[in-house]
């Protein structure tokens, strides 16, 4: 009943680790808030050439702006559409202002309701409750925003559904033999979005034998949690791992302008990811 | 007297603003900059909190990004994306919301959302974010942009974070508890609220800045205050602290990959 209740079987290529576990029309999350984007996972799901793909991520960034730009995305559940520090996502305003390469739905929400979202779905609830978009435009245009009044004190309080990704990819520092996963730094919100989820596929740097001597608060994710992990030395490049490579900001800044033009945009997508692999990661966080 | 640019004026006012006793959630850019120029200069012990999970944080160089890492190490604590909303924002434990807006109001609503029809936008901006809870969760707001006709509007395209609404007891109404923006600060002056119709009034005028330099760039009839104050202008410490944060910034920034 657990995914990947079998340790040694879980460590695998990321190619297999993709293949087996995302299908054509999944609703499928990756997180990473800024730091550890799981980048090399998305460049793999492109690489497969995925369809219709409900994409699910509070600040859809780079990594969407290029599955969006592949015309993979049929849906984008999102709270912020934006390049961090940079400006906007140009593949999926294109999409949206366009419809190009293909139209796109978007449901829209806020930080907290994604957030809370995540978290009702790890709890197993169906909803989400928070005190939230009061005054806001947002619950007219998302009817799956609603609300509800606490049976206690009156209050009318905003709701939301769960979020229950069939797969959700998450980049990691590191696993243990064993298949815990470890994660230190800014956290995010990984851990709601994996329990969330049906099936959860882990990028790591490296693979330690024990966790011995670390901190014993820095395990988010014991191994009988995790459905598939594979070791991408780099693999959340332009995005950071903390204690292992700094974030690529010229890079960001550089996507601005290739992402600004369909055909230059598709040229560095062909060189960047389809003629690539995971172990090109590697070359790219070299000097950061 | 020192040389200085009206963005330079802009984010020292907004520092002024901030006190050692707040606890402030920072939005990314002008906002950035004035918190930590406070923090840096007349606030050390302001407590800054990005919506990445990092409070009490301390960065040497602005970040680029609401989630550096720098943001993280410097902080007493980083906490998950749903505690940070749910127990610190939405818990009521945030002074100050600091944040700027591509398109205001003279109420004080925000829009960062769409410019035109939502369906059919004329141009598609990155949303909210964190900002529709922050501005009705934190105790109060601040604002600061640059004036320009067409972010200083009549009418909002689409209501991202809601200010005074219609202005009035309007928040009241809708059951929000918080005061909404009380302070409005912008590259020519600095506003704040009437007490009873919520219209950003002019108080302040920044040095070298006419009422009609304030009314040319802005879509509204702007109110001014009768008591109408000149804002004094940047001192040599934080003139230089801001200087110096920017320099240091930039030459982080430019790193990424050793080429």
């Amino acid at each position: 009943m657990f995914p990947g209740w079998s340790a040694m079987s879980k460590v695998m290529p990321l190619g297999q680790a993709v293949r087996e576990n995302l299908k054509d029309g999944d609703a499928v999350a990756f997180e990473g808030f800024t730091h550890l984007i799981p980048h090399a996972a998305g460049h793999e799901v492109i690489r497969q050439g995925f369809k219709d793909l409900t994409l699910i991520r509070m600040t859809p960034d780079v990594i969407y702006d290029q599955m969006i730009g592949m015309g993979m995305a049929k849906k984008v559940i999102f709270s912020y559409a934006g390049n961090p520090g940079v400006g906007l996502l140009r593949r999926m305003r294109d999409a949206i202002e366009n419809g190009y390469p293909r139209t796109i739905e978007t449901v829209e929400h806020s930080h907290a309701a994604m957030a809370n979202a995540y978290e009702a779905g790890a709890a197993g609830l169906p909803c989400a409750v928070f005190r939230g978009y009061k005054g806001a435009d947002l619950p007219k245009v998302n009817p799956s925003i609603k609300s509800v009044t606490c049976p206690f004190t009156g209050e009318v309080l905003a709701a939301v559904p769960a979020h229950r990704p069939d797969v959700t990819f998450i980049h990691a520092q590191k696993a243990n033999e064993r298949g815990d996963v470890l994660i230190e730094g800014i956290v995010g919100v990984q851990k709601e979005a994996a329990l969330a989820a049906k099936r959860v596929v882990v990028t790591v740097e490296e693979i330690v034998p024990d966790f011995e001597g670390l901190h014993p608060n820095l395990t988010v994710l014991p191994h009988w949690t995790v459905t598939a992990i594979a070791v991408v030395k780099g693999g959340a490049h332009p995005s950071y791992t903390h204690g292992y490579y700094d974030r690529d900001n010229a890079a960001y800044l550089e996507w601005d302008k290739v992402s600004a033009d369909r055909e230059l945009f598709a040229a560095w997508m062909k060189d960047n990811v389809l003629d690539a692999t995971p172990e090109a990661f590697a070359e790219r966080i070299k000097g950061l | 007297m020192t040389n200085f640019t009206p963005t330079e004026m802009m984010t020292i006012a907004a520092s002024r603003a901030l006190t050692s006793k707040d606890v402030c959630f920072v939005g990314i850019g002008a906002p950035s900059a004035a918190c930590n120029v406070a923090r840096l200069t007349h606030a050390p012990d302001i407590t800054l909190i990005y919506e990445s999970g990092t409070i009490g944080t301390a960065p040497d160089v602005l970040p680029l990004s609401i989630g550096d890492g720098e943001l993280c190490e410097t902080a007493v604590t980083t906490v998950s994306v749903p505690e940070m909303f749910r127990y610190w924002l939405q818990g009521g434990r945030i002074s100050i919301g600091f944040l700027g807006a591509a398109q205001i109001d003279k109420f004080g609503n925000i829009n960062t959302t769409v410019i035109g029809d939502y369906d059919a936008p004329k141009v598609r901006l990155p949303g909210g974010g964190g900002a529709p809870e922050i501005a009705t969760s934190c105790g109060e707001i601040y604002i600061t942009l640059k004036q320009a006709t067409r972010s200083m509007v009549e009418k909002i395209d689409f209501f991202t974070s809601f200010g005074h609404g219609d202005g009035g007891d309007h928040r009241e109404k809708l059951g929000i508890t918080t005061k909404g923006p009380t302070l409005l600060i912008t590259d020519l002056a600095i506003w704040k609220p009437d007490p009873v119709t919520k219209e950003f009034t002019v108080i302040s005028l920044h040095p070298g800045v006419t009422r009609e330099m304030v009314q040319e760039t802005c879509g509204w009839t702007v109110k001014f205050a009768d008591n109408l104050e000149e804002t004094p202008a940047p001192t040599e410490l934080e003139l230089t602290t801001l200087r110096d944060l920017q320099e240091r910034t930039r030459r982080a920034h430019e790193g990424g990959k050793a080429a």
